[in-house]
């Protein structure tokens, strides 16, 4: 079966102190190739931990992650992954940082060069490519995190809320620039998010998440990401049917925080 | 009291020329950082002004000429020096049967470092004869009176006032000619005014400090030239730096990847690097004798500790996520040693690198001062045992350029090779 499956993943966490923490319990779910799937939920709900482990960063305690086909085991090269903050090599310029895959694969650079200049180009960066990686802004440095996994050219590409740290402006813009990159190229992508207006605007399928143990609360199929593509995403925003969605998905994730605070007055 | 004065002097050039340059020299300096009077956690709001750097270093050199009477600085800014030139007392004496007779001593004082000559005078008369006294500056003179007085300490006779100022044996007095004590067995102590001027024995002035720097750049002292000898002791430093270096940055990686490696030299490392390594000195040379290798091997255990710590911090310091994004973008675990890890321990190496140089070169010179025939501590511990305070200043002002150029160079070096550090 092509795309990503995850296939009822639990994930225990023991403490120090003895005691342990469901962290994820029987999550599954299947993504098709060239999906854009958005996952929203509470702090502590476990959205991380899925994302480490679709990677291959993290061993689940129970079920698991399938690729095309094969068990994932590890991290890999078809699974690539934006973090919140850059973490981008400042040892290297950014036409470096971004050749970084194909480097490692032995690439040369008359096979890697007209590829990763191309992705300068789109993601803007076409003037600042022998920039050391400290002289940019923050809205830069993940335009170049994100050039550096296409680059690498994986199925699937993983973000960590990338666009956390950014300002406003920096972050619409960089919601456009997500859209056309997943048009473009036609990944697969899973898009973590604190912001509920990220994860209407930028998928196509957005999973909301509950915690304690986390696991998937609804989800939901939205037009949304495809009228943004190319469009105006602030015209997206007065569309029919945004307004009442961000209302529920907001009063969900409400209650859910409300729960949580009221659980851990109780323990008090 | 002359530290005192001192210290009062150096405060009034800080205030003054702190005034001079704030409203005379640098009256424009109205941007927004001179506004922060007081900044919190931002270091870079305060540069060093160059000026007060410069008028630092010359108030130093003027105190220390000022205080020396040296050429080098006009003579009304001198310090007052010690008395020089011809003076004069008189003193009473009174014999046992309460005879009392005046008799003029009369002094010439001349510089340090002259040859003070014995002079003759007329005797005058009475039972007690004048005296001729030949001294030195600053020093003290005793003055056997009764030589050619027709009365003598042995038979009772006593000094009862000198100048008309009673005086006892055991005590002392101060009039206009300077000091004056008498011993117990009577004779007379003088100390003519000695000024506020240190003497060259304790301070000498800064041309006799450049001086010794010409003379032993030309001539050598104790067998070796003045390069030789600061030679020897740069490659002392580089030498055990470079094996301290290449011992212990492996073997601080060793530590940060891998954890039998990290619980065996653990306790080695923490227990080694608190041993201060002068405490290694004595050690060192019984092992391994006072030449060369002694002190390599001194100089390398100092700065393996150090480098060890700084690269195993370097590698536990990474960021998890840099090292989870090279893996998901298809680096093998060599690659990522070797395109991630490594450089990215390279500024916790280099701050490590610059503490290590700092102990080698400390350290260099202590080992030096206790046992070495060539280097720049010998030529101190050697010079102090025979006074020679010019060598001594200038010994210590070249350890603490080199010292310093060190550090420059360091700091150079790091801002070239890592200058992402402190920026990421």
């Amino acid at each position: 079966m092509s795309g990503l499956s995850i296939e009822s993943i639990s994930m225990r966490f023991d403490l120090p102190n003895g005691s342990s923490v469901q962290a994820l319990k029987d999550v599954s779910l299947h993504l098709k190739p060239g999906e854009l799937l958005s996952v929203l939920g509470p702090s502590g709900c476990g959205k991380t931990t899925l994302l480490n482990i679709a990677a291959g960063f993290l061993a689940p305690t129970g079920g698991q992650i399938t690729m095309n086909g094969h068990v994932v085991k590890g991290p890999d090269a078809e699974r690539g992954m934006v973090f919140q903050q850059g973490a981008l090599f400042e040892w290297m310029n950014v036409r470096e940082n971004v050749s970084f895959g194909p480097r490692m694969k032995g690439q040369t650079e008359a096979e890697w060069g007209n590829q990763v200049d191309h992705l300068l180009d789109v993601t803007g960066l076409g003037d600042f490519k022998d920039k050391a990686i400290f002289e940019l802004s923050g809205g830069m440095q993940q335009r170049v995190a994100l050039a550096r996994c296409l680059a690498n050219d994986p199925d699937v590409i993983l973000m960590d809320e990338p666009l956390g740290a950014l300002d406003a402006l920096t972050r619409e813009k960089m919601q456009g620039l997500v859209l056309k990159l997943w048009k473009e190229t036609g990944k697969t992508i899973i898009l973590i998010t604190h912001s509920v207006e990220e994860a209407l605007l930028l998928g196509e399928r957005l999973l909301v998440m509950a915690p304690r143990p986390g696991r998937i609360h609804k989800e939901y199929r939205l037009p949304f990401a495809e009228m943004g593509v190319g469009g105006d995403l602030r015209e997206v925003k007065k569309a029919e049917g945004y307004a009442t969605t961000r209302e529920e998905i907001l009063e969900m994730i409400w209650d859910m925080e409300e729960e949580i605070m009221g659980r851990s007055e109780e323990m008090q | 009291m002359i530290g005192l004065m001192i210290l009062l002097v150096y405060v009034a050039i800080f205030v003054i020329s702190f005034l001079i340059v704030r409203f005379v020299v640098q009256r424009t300096n109205t941007d927004f950082t001179s506004l922060k009077t007081v900044t919190f956690g931002d270091e870079s709001a305060v540069i060093s002004n160059r000026f007060a750097s410069v008028v630092s270093v010359l108030t130093i050199f003027l105190l220390w000429g000022s205080f020396t009477g040296s050429a080098w600085v006009p003579g009304f800014l001198h310090a007052p020096g010690p008395f020089v030139g011809e003076t004069s007392f008189t003193y009473t004496v009174a014999t046992q049967d309460g005879e009392r007779d005046d008799a003029t001593v009369h002094v010439r004082v001349v510089d340090f470092g002259e040859k003070p000559e014995k002079f003759d005078v007329p005797l005058g008369d009475g039972l007690a004869k004048d005296d001729a006294l030949a001294m030195s500056a600053s020093r003290s003179a005793t003055v056997l009176f009764d030589k050619n007085d027709e009365v003598t300490r042995k038979e009772g006779t006593r000094v009862v006032a000198i100048d008309g100022v009673p005086i006892a044996p055991g005590g002392s007095i101060r009039t206009d000619a300077g000091r004056f004590a008498l011993t117990s067995k009577g004779a007379i102590s003088f100390s003519p005014p000695k000024g506020l001027q240190m003497e060259p024995i304790w301070l000498p002035p800064p041309e006799a400090v450049v001086g010794r720097v010409i003379e032993i750049a030309n001539e050598g002292y104790r067998d070796s030239t003045l390069w030789k000898h600061l030679g020897y002791s740069l490659f002392r430093v580089i030498a055990g730096f470079f094996f301290g270096a290449l011992i212990g940055i492996p073997l601080g990686y060793a530590m940060g990847l891998s954890d039998w490696f990290r619980g065996w030299f653990e306790p080695i490392v923490e227990f080694m690097r608190p041993v201060p390594p002068l405490a290694l000195i004595p050690l060192v040379i019984i092992w391994f004798g006072i030449g060369e290798v002694g002190k390599i091997i001194l100089l390398f255990l100092a700065s393996l500790w150090i480098m060890a710590i700084s690269a195993r911090a370097g590698v536990s310091g990474v960021n998890i996520s840099k090292v989870h994004a090279a893996y998901s973008l298809g680096a093998s675990k060599l690659q990522i040693m070797r395109h991630v890890i490594m450089p990215n321990s390279l500024p916790e190496i280099f701050t490590g690198a610059r503490v290590a140089m700092g102990v080698c070169w400390g350290t260099v010179v202590a080992a030096e001062l206790v046992a070495a025939s060539e280097g720049a501590g010998m030529m101190i511990m050697v010079a102090s045992k025979f006074q020679l305070t010019d060598i001594v200043l200038m010994g210590i002002i070249l350890i603490g350029v080199i010292g310093f150029g060190i550090d420059v160079l360091m700091r150079r070096a790091e801002n070239w090779l890592v200058p992402w550090k402190g920026r990421s």
